[in-house]
């Protein structure tokens, strides 16, 4: 198979979360000398966001979105280790957890791979993740970014008494907050302090490459 | 009364019982898995009864619109029924939030969810066919509580089975619908008022 081929094998095949099919597709990329950052780029995260498109316009529903993110996780396995072989730099460290109280974490695992394959270090904490575990993780990795989960209006409030404690602990200007969740806007995140919100995965990865980007910027200014 | 599917059933049941003047115009209860579309369907539907001259009243907990129904009624003076969703309607919020404070990990189940348990969250969750994704839904869920509205033998049976299922110990805590039924007439009520001249 040419790479063209494979690599639009590849995106149909994570596209409809074929997960045995994308191992295999990526191995064989692999041995046909294709580079992993190329099939990541290339096919992996392209289709990823284009599931993530047809679920906002409504085509595709959790499940779909599931079976791709699982599909997609099987390959990042393979290419992580070459990945760092080839020297792709990690673009930053993210701390993710869903906030005590709460036991949800489809979306916070979808992010995860979105960070992943976009080139971020994760180091997810779990579910009912108290704001102690969330420091202790803090100093421990020396994350670039902590990311803050909660899928319930009564688990939201969590963002602010992490940020405080945060703050109580000396490390809030030490890390970015970021802040999502089904119902979590911009305005709620704003309120509790937090530096960044998204309302999807892909754009979660976007806007914490601004933010920091923007730190970089203010720290060699 | 424009209600959620998963109210229908009791809500008709109590609008005849009490003899009240209302159509019922259940939305389908699958919203509730694309949460962000009850708003605007609800709506289409407040606005077409206001231009045939009806009162509207918006059967609907918040039920994961995070504020697009309260939007809905500010924008067209209805009232919808407290609480965030029909656990809240039927047991109490605040018997909701201790249950949730005992264990996080409760996964809530109401007679409408109990009966339609199949087709409104196993084939919706796509776990018919992708049984794999199991773990990825409910892998963190500890316990079941059943808020009965009218737990017949056959429900209770088929409450067991759902806990077989999920391989996780089932309690029982009977709400019945005297909440629902208290709620709807304050705003009928309510609604009746605001009509007067």
């Amino acid at each position: 198979m040419r790479s063209e081929e494979l690599l639009a094998e590849l995106y149909d095949k994570t596209l409809t979360g074929n997960g045995p099919a994308v191992l295999d597709l990526t191995r064989q990329g692999l041995d046909q000398g294709i580079g992993p950052e190329t099939l990541l780029y290339d096919a992996l995260i392209p289709s990823l966001e284009e599931v993530g498109a047809r679920f906002e316009r409504g085509d595709f529903f959790v499940p779909e979105m599931l079976i791709a993110g699982k599909a997609m996780a099987g390959a990042l396995d393979v290419l992580r280790p070459l990945l760092a072989e080839t020297g792709a730099a990690t673009i930053g460290t993210i701390v993710m957890g869903t906030v005590k109280g709460d036991v949800h974490d489809i979306g916070k695992n979808l992010v995860n791979i979105m960070f992943e394959g976009a080139g971020f270090q994760v180091i997810d904490l779990g579910v009912q993740v108290s704001p102690e575990k969330f420091i202790d993780a803090i100093k421990t990795h020396k994350p670039d970014i902590v990311g803050f989960s909660a899928f319930l209006t009564t688990t939201m409030p969590m963002f602010k008494a992490n940020i405080n404690a945060l703050a109580k602990s000396g490390l809030r200007d030490r890390v970015i907050v970021m802040v999502g969740g089904a119902p979590v806007t911009q305005e709620y995140a704003d309120a509790v302090g937090a530096d960044g919100y998204a309302a999807d995965a892909s754009a979660a990865v976007a806007r914490a490459r601004e933010l920091l980007n923007q730190r970089k910027a203010m720290a060699s200014a | 009364m424009v209600c959620c599917g998963a109210l229908a059933a009791d809500i008709r049941q109590i609008a005849t019982r009490r003899g009240w003047p209302v159509v019922v115009r259940p939305l389908p209860a699958l919203l509730h898995n694309r949460p962000e579309k009850i708003a605007d369907y609800a709506e289409r539907i407040v606005v077409t009864a206001h231009a045939a001259g009806r009162s509207v009243i918006l059967a609907y907990a918040d039920c994961g619109s995070y504020g697009g129904l309260d939007a809905v009624c500010a924008r067209h003076g209805v009232r919808r029924l407290p609480g965030l969703h029909c656990y809240d309607v039927y047991a109490g919020s605040s018997q909701v939030a201790e249950l949730f404070a005992a264990d996080p990990g409760t996964y809530l189940l109401t007679d409408f969810l109990v009966r339609s348990f199949k087709r409104t969250v196993l084939a919706e969750l796509g776990l018919d066919a992708h049984p794999e994704l199991w773990p990825d839904y409910f892998g963190h869920y500890r316990r079941l509580v059943w808020l009965a509205q009218d737990p017949t033998p056959e429900l209770a049976a088929a409450a067991e089975r759902i806990a077989a299922l999920f391989r996780l110990p089932l309690t029982r805590v009977d709400t019945g619908t005297r909440r629902l039924e208290r709620e709807l007439a304050t705003l009928l009520a309510e609604t009746e008022d605001g009509r007067r001249p």
